[in-house]
């Protein structure tokens, strides 16, 4: 059983382990927030369309994955232009990814919320065997690949922290989706078509499926983005743990921030918190890391709960639409 | 069964003194209905007459506010669907409620109690199947069937439940003629082993041909109650429609010549639907600029697909269809599919010809445009940046209007743009339609109410059957034409 001064024990490891310190802060929570942040931004603009992609897990992977290739392969070539070949290259193989559930929904009316979920595994097990395969390292020891070229990679935002300027990347994003979902026309497609796809259809002669299409894709380049990003600026090589989780925990974030771009800013360094302090837990407090995941679970649970107004909005526009399909 | 024996069989149903209100709305006003055991009884009326209330507080689905239902003369409880089920009492409804991903046999046995046996069930399927004469196949998922097998389907549920009594409410609305005539031909069968039918109806002619007596409701009254043998096709139309309700505005008077521009036209047009049924059949419709199209016709007759195309919103599956670009569109599901609730008055304007808008939004001049609207339109509401479900149905249905016809338009379709509005709202509604066609624009009207449509058109077409048909701006014909009626 904990006894008072465990407690404050673990939450002190908590503390220490998510904002307390500089470095935890910088190197460890406001990383983190990077990939929940950009993969939040995405489920928000596809679920304010209508569009249920849980594969940003998935998507996330194959930017890596697609990142990599161009780090590995052609970094020497392109020369300055590496880094931001392989970001790009990471949001294509990102949108592509989404694209695959889309094209499955357009032509033979599988909701995507299915194959959005099975493409996630699909994904997860082609990372496997690129790192124990075609792009393992040269000793074939580890399963993973080779460091990618220094020009290759995303320079640090502050040196002696592993900030890099992703974070910029992903806040210029959150901004920009949020101005594009409220001031253009695309985004007020895509909002109209993720409440009414009958009147977006009938009074606005809203081309629907183009639409959801869209947002499907956008959302998973976004993801894309998020793995490149993260083969570029924290881990250098591709391994078969590189998201823990990033693609779901971002449904949180995107959800608890009522699918309000701006507003997955604070929830993606929220969740971040959650992630870096539960690790902390674990780390200092000896806390295991079962617990502190299930304590995660938790929190998330709580926070949904409250934020639940906005699940219900999002399940009877689904019903809406698919009810006119 | 002769006439002298219909009167002398004993009721299966009898519904005594039904009242019945929606709130302020009197659906059924002391209605009665009795049909005889063995008989085939129709039901006729306008929509909102009140048919599908009184049948469906006949099987349970509904309680009434006073009345009594006798089953084979006994007092029933009602609003109870286990009741009348037990008494005897089947439905089949116009929507069919069939699970698709079900096998047939798993749909015969939703609602059931205990153990499910596929084999059993198919079994049992079979002889009723074998002595009903409602073929079916056994072993097809219920989404892979024709629309006709699954009404096969709807009706041997009712009949495994051991019904006796079958309500069957607009069976034919869906059905290709062909199908028509096989129903009521098994219908005709089923009453004469002993069974007895409740035909819902809009149709006349189907109406004499099956029925032995026919009962009319008129705004929730009984109107007419008579053998079929004793009525005809004139008098049933006269009975239906002719409590001729007040004028709203007088009508109107332009007539189009042949020499007006035409904004719409369609040659040799068909629309298949989903299922595969012909909706609307090589029809052949001009709109002129400057007249005001009067569409009659009951549901399910194909207008409604008629106008999809007119507003270029479906593409006909046959024949040429040329069209003006700028189109106002006054859809008849409000809710569904002309606004939206949870958004602004503003944004609600802005849907307008949204698909083909590009760039930034311009909220503040939309912002001005919709509170420009809000004034001249006379919209109750707070202001442009309200919630449009704040507002009451006949102000979201004048920000509709002012959405579709403040721009310069060539052509208006409104389908049923005043259900559910008040008269002020209505006349509202009237004008506007009236304004946009001394514009210039060439206007077409459906409602299911055919005084309306009568009070706007300077000229009607009749849609029966997917087939359109010129008529003549004449109540009694063109009620006469709607319900299939030859033309005396």
């Amino acid at each position: 059983m904990l006894s008072a001064p465990d407690v404050t024990q673990v939450l002190e490891a908590f503390w220490r382990g998510s904002l307390g310190t500089s470095s935890a802060l910088i190197s460890g929570t406001l990383v983190r927030a990077v990939p929940l942040m950009l993969v939040g931004v995405g489920t928000a603009i596809a679920f304010r369309a209508g569009v249920f992609n849980i594969g940003g897990e998935g998507q996330l992977l194959m930017g890596g994955v697609a990142a990599t290739v161009v780090g590995l392969q052609w970094a020497h070539a392109l020369g300055p232009g590496a880094v931001v070949a392989s970001l790009i290259a990471g949001a294509v193989a990102g949108a592509a990814w989404a694209g695959i559930a889309g094209i499955l929904r357009s032509r033979f009316g599988v909701l995507e919320v299915i194959t959005t979920i099975m493409l996630n595994f699909v994904a997860a097990n082609l990372v496997s065997y690129a790192v124990r395969g075609p792009l393992q390292e040269p000793t074939h020891i580890y399963p993973q690949t080779e460091t990618i070229a220094p020009n290759a990679r995303l320079p640090l935002l502050m040196s002696e922290t592993r900030l890099h300027v992703g974070i910029i990347v992903a806040l210029v994003i959150a901004v920009s989706a949020w101005w594009m979902m409220t001031r253009t026309a695309v985004g007020f497609r895509m909002r109209a078509v993720g409440t009414s796809p009958t009147a977006a259809r009938s009074s606005g002669r809203v081309d629907v499926a183009a639409v959801s299409m869209t947002a499907l894709m956008l959302s998973g380049a976004l993801a894309g983005l998020a793995g490149g990003i993260e083969v570029t600026g924290v881990t250098y090589a591709l391994y078969e743990n590189l998201s823990p989780g990033y693609g779901f925990s971002a449904i949180a974030v995107a959800i608890l921030a009522r699918l309000n771009p701006v507003a997955v800013i604070a929830t993606a360094v929220f969740f971040a918190t959650l992630e870096t302090g539960a690790l902390g837990m674990q780390r200092d407090a000896g806390v295991p890391s079962v617990v502190a995941t299930a304590l995660e679970a938790v929190v998330i649970l709580v926070v949904i709960g409250i934020a639940g107004g906005s699940w219900e909005r999002v399940a009877r526009t689904r019903d809406v639409a698919a009810a006119h399909d | 069964m002769s006439a002298a024996l219909v009167a002398e069989a004993p009721s299966a149903l009898e519904l005594r003194g039904i009242n019945k209100r929606f709130g302020d709305v009197v659906a059924l006003a002391d209605a009665e209905l009795v049909v005889r055991r063995g008989t085939v009884h129709a039901v006729l009326g306008e929509n909102g007459a009140g048919k599908s209330t009184l049948m469906r507080i006949a099987f349970g689905l509904e309680r009434a506010d006073s009345g009594r239902i006798l089953i084979d003369g006994a007092t029933m409880h009602g609003g109870s669907v286990q009741e009348s089920a037990r008494a005897g009492v089947g439905m089949v409804h116009q929507h069919l409620s069939l699970v698709g991903n079900f096998t047939i046999a798993e749909n015969l046995e939703l609602g059931g109690h205990g153990r499910f046996s596929p084999a059993a069930t198919r079994e049992r399927l079979s002889r009723l199947s074998e002595e009903s004469g409602l073929r079916v196949p056994f072993d097809a998922m219920v989404r892979d069937l024709s629309i006709v097998e699954q009404q096969r389907l709807e009706i041997l549920k009712a009949l495994s439940l051991g019904a006796r009594v079958l309500i069957l409410d607009e069976p034919t609305a869906v059905l290709a003629p062909t199908d028509v005539s096989e129903l009521l031909a098994w219908i005709r069968a089923f009453v004469s082993s002993g069974g007895t039918v409740v035909l819902v109806t809009h149709k006349l002619r189907e109406a004499l041909a099956v029925a032995d007596e026919v009962t009319v409701l008129r705004r929730g009254r009984v109107v007419l109650s008579a053998a079929a043998g004793a009525t005809d096709e004139t008098r049933l139309a006269a009975s239906i429609f002719s409590d001729a309700a007040p004028t709203l505005s007088p009508p109107s008077t332009f007539s189009a010549t042949s020499t007006t521009a035409a904004v719409f036209e369609a040659a040799d047009v068909s629309v298949i639907d989903a299922g595969g049924v012909t909706r609307v059949h090589s029809a052949n419709v001009i709109v002129r600029r400057g007249e005001i199209l009067g569409v009659a016709a009951v549901d399910g007759s194909g207008h409604r697909e008629l106008l999809q195309v007119m507003a270029a919103l479906r593409r006909p599956d046959r024949g040429v269809v040329r069209g003006a670009s700028r189109i106002a569109f006054i859809p008849a599901d409000r809710a569904r599919d002309a606004i939206i609730g949870e958004f602004t008055l503003t944004e609600n304007v802005a849907l307008h010809g949204l698909g083909a808008r590009r760039g930034v939004m311009p909220w503040t001049s939309l912002m001005a445009h919709t509170a420009g609207l809000i004034t001249r339109f006379g919209v109750v509401a707070s202001s442009a940046k309200a919630q449009m479900r704040t507002l009451s149905g006949g102000n979201q249905q004048r920000v509709v209007v002012a959405r579709e016809l403040a721009h310069e338009v060539d052509l208006v379709v409104a389908d049923n743009p005043t259900r559910g509005l008040d008269l002020k709202a209505t006349t509202f509604v009237h004008e506007q339609l009236r304004r946009a066609a001394r514009n210039g624009a060439g206007v077409v009207v459906h409602s299911s109410d055919l005084d309306e449509v009568l009070a706007l058109a300077t000229r009607v077409v009749v849609v029966f059957h997917g087939a359109v048909l010129d008529a003549p701006l004449d109540r009694d014909a063109i009620g006469k034409a709607m319900l299939g009626a030859t033309a005396a």
